[in-house]
C-alpha cells in the first residue's frame, strides 16, 4: 500500500484535506450561529423571553429529561412516525404492485392519485380529527396521509420504467406476470424502494407533527403547541431541536442500509 | 425425413393509431432436424417479429406454425431463446441466474442443479459460479445465458443477433464459441441477423427476407465443402466469398 507514486501521495492528501476542511467549516457555522444566538441574548439584542437562548433550550432539556416527562413525547412521536412509516411503505408497495399487475386500474386511478398527491395535506388533518377521535391511530393516519400518495406513484413509475426486454426474456423462459414481478420487477426497484424510504420518512414525521399540533396531548408536536399557547417559547425551540435531531438519525439511518444493500 | 419446424403463409401486421403496417407477408419455410438456419434481411424487415411468433410471444393473423404434429403453444416451450443482449440479473450469481428458466418453469430437481453444475464446467465458467454478471467478459456472459436456455432442453434454439452487442473482435470468438456449442449438444438453431457473414459463417441453409413487409426472396443453401466445419473456419473457405456476394446482390436488388 505505501508504493503509491509521489502525485497520486498529493493526490489523496488533497482529498483528505478538503475532507477535514469542510467538516471543520460545518462544525464552525453551527458554533458560531449558537454563539451568536446566546449572546444576543445575554446582551439583550434580542428579547430572550420571546428567542430564548442555547443555554436555556439546554436547561429546559436537562431539567425535563429528569422529570421523564421528556423521554415520553420523544417516544409517543418517535413510534408513531415509525409506525406510519412502516405502514406507508408496506401499503405503498402493495398498491404499486396491484397498478402493475392492472394497468387498466391504474391509468383509471392515475388523475386521484396526482391529485391527492398534490393536495396539501395539513388541510385534512381537522377533518381525520373530527372523522377518527382525537387518539394516536389518528395521529398515525396524518403521518400516512402525507407520504402515502408519493410514494405509491414514484415507485409505480419506477415499475414502469423497467426495460421491457429483461420481461420478455421472463416471458421466452415461460414466465407470467407473477414471474416478471418476482424476479424482475421488485429485485431491480430495491434501490428505487430503498431511496423512497429516505424521502417518506421525513414525510412521516412532518404527518405526525401536524397530527399531534391539532388532537394530542402527548407528543413533540403538542409539546410545541402547548408552549406556544404558553409562551413558554424556549419550550418550542427545544422540540425543534430534538425533531431535527430525530429526523437527522433517522435519515441517517436508512442512509446506512441502503449504502449497506447497494455494496451487496 | 419430416421437419421440426414448418412455417406456412404466415402473416402479421402492426396495428397503430396512425394505421396498419403490415410486416411479414407470405412467409413460408422448413427446418430439418439439426438443421442450423439462418434468417437474413434488412434493418426492421420483421425478423424479430418472425422469432417471436415462432416462439409464441405473437399469433400469426394468417398462417400457421407447426413443430412437428402440433402447432406452437403460447407461449411455445419447446423452443429456447436467446436475445440481443444476454439480460444477466446483476443481482444473482451465474450460478443462479442459469438456473432462472428452471425455477420459473418448477423443474429445479436434484438431477437438474447437477446438470447446471455440470454445464458449467463443461463451458469453463465452473470458476464463476458464485461470481455476479458484472465480473465476466462478453463472451463468458453470452455462454452463460446460452447454458440458461439449454438448460430448458430445448428442441430448437431461437439466435435474435445474439451476439449485436459485443465488438467486432468478441464478436467473432463468441460466435464461434456458440457454433461449436451448439453443434457439440446438436440442437438445431434459427439466427436472425442482418450481418451476412456471421450468417455463411454459421448456418447450413440462409433465409433472405426482403424489406418490409417481408416475403421469403431466396433460400441459399451453404455447402463449403469443409469437414467439421466451424464458424471461424467457415469465414476461410474459399466459397465465402461466393456466397456473401450471392446474399449481398440478393439483399441489394431493390435498390
Amino acid at each position: 500500500m505505501n508504493n503509491h507514486s509521489f502525485r497520486q501521495q498529493q493526490y489523496l492528501f488533497r482529498l483528505k484535506r478538503d475532507r477535514i476542511l469542510i467538516h471543520a467549516f460545518r462544525l464552525l457555522l453551527l458554533a458560531f450561529f449558537l454563539f451568536f444566538w446566546e449572546t444576543a441574548s445575554r446582551k439583550q439584542w434580542i428579547d430572550s423571553f420571546i428567542f430564548s437562548s442555547p443555554s436555556l433550550v439546554l436547561e429546559t432539556f436537562v431539567k425535563m429529561l429528569k422529570e421523564q416527562s421528556l423521554t415520553l413525547h420523544i417516544r409517543i412521536t418517535l413510534s408513531e412516525t415509525l409506525i406510519s412509516f412502516f405502514l406507508v411503505m408496506s401499503l405503498g408497495i402493495l398498491s404499486a404492485v396491484i397498478l402493475w399487475l392492472f394497468p387498466k386500474i391504474s391509468r383509471i386511478l392515475e388523475p386521484y392519485l396526482v391529485v391527492l398527491n398534490s393536495l396539501p395535506k395539513s388541510a385534512l388533518a381537522p377533518l381525520l380529527i373530527v372523522w377518527l377521535g382525537a387518539s394516536e391511530k389518528t395521529i398515525i393516519v396524518s403521518g400516512i396521509s402525507v407520504a402515502i400518495f408519493g410514494c405509491i406513484l414514484n415507485l409505480y413509475t419506477g415499475f414502469t420504467e423497467i426495460s421491457q426486454e429483461k420481461l420478455k426474456l421472463i416471458r421466452t423462459l415461460g414466465g407470467g406476470r407473477i414471474d416478471e414481478l418476482f424476479k424482475i420487477v421488485l429485485p431491480s426497484s430495491v434501490p428505487t424502494i430503498l431511496s423512497n424510504m429516505k424521502v417518506n420518512i421525513g414525510l412521516c414525521l412532518v404527518g405526525v407533527i401536524i397530527g399531534e399540533f391539532i388532537g394530542a396531548r402527548q407528543g413533540l408536536g403538542y409539546l410545541i403547541i402547548y408552549g406556544s399557547q404558553t409562551f413558554k417559547l424556549t419550550w418550542v425551540l427545544m422540540s425543534i431541536v430534538i425533531l431535527m435531531i430525530i429526523a437527522m438519525l433517522l435519515y441517517g439511518i436508512l442512509n446506512l442500509i441502503e449504502r449497506k444493500v447497494r455494496k451487496h | 425425413m419430416k421437419p421440426l419446424l414448418e412455417v406456412r403463409d404466415v402473416s402479421l401486421s402492426y396495428h397503430s393509431l396512425s394505421g396498419e403496417t403490415p410486416a411479414l407477408s407470405n412467409i413460408s419455410f422448413d427446418l430439418m432436424p439439426g438443421e442450423f438456419l439462418a434468417i437474413a434481411g434488412p434493418s426492421g424487415c420483421g425478423k424479430s417479429t418472425l422469432l417471436n411468433l415462432i416462439s409464441g410471444l405473437l399469433t400469426p393473423e394468417k398462417g400457421s406454425i407447426y413443430m412437428g404434429d402440433q402447432p406452437v403453444g403460447t407461449p411455445n416451450t419447446r423452443i429456447g431463446y436467446m436475445l440481443q443482449k444476454d439480460h444477466l440479473l446483476e443481482w444473482r450469481s451465474i450460478y443462479r441466474n442459469i438456473i432462472l428458466g428452471l425455477e420459473i418453469r418448477h423443474q429445479l430437481t436434484p438431477a437438474k442443479k447437477e446438470l447446471a453444475d455440470q454445464m458449467l464446467a463443461t463451458y469453463g465458467l465452473d470458476k464463476f459460479r458464485n461470481a455476479r454478471p458484472s465480473q465476466l467478459s462478453g463472451g463468458m456472459r453470452q455462454r452463460a445465458a446460452l447454458i440458461r436456455t439449454l438448460l430448458l432442453k430445448p428442441e430448437l434454439l431461437l439466435l435474435d443477433e445474439p451476439f449485436s452487442a459485443l465488438d467486432y473482435q468478441t464478436r467473432l470468438n463468441v460466435s464461434d464459441d456458440i457454433g461449436k456449442i451448439l453443434k457439440k449438444e446438436n440442437k438445431p438453431a434459427i439466427l436472425v441477423t442482418h450481418d451476412i457473414g456471421e450468417a455463411i459463417s454459421m448456418a447450413d441453409r440462409v433465409v433472405i427476407l426482403s424489406k418490409r413487409p417481408a416475403v421469403v426472396k431466396k433460400i441459399v443453401p451453404i455447402e463449403l465443402g469443409l469437414k467439421d466445419r466451424t464458424p471461424m473456419s467457415s469465414r476461410n473457405a474459399s466459397l465465402f466469398k461466393y456466397y456473401f456476394n450471392l446474399i449481398w446482390k440478393e439483399l441489394n436488388q431493390n435498390e
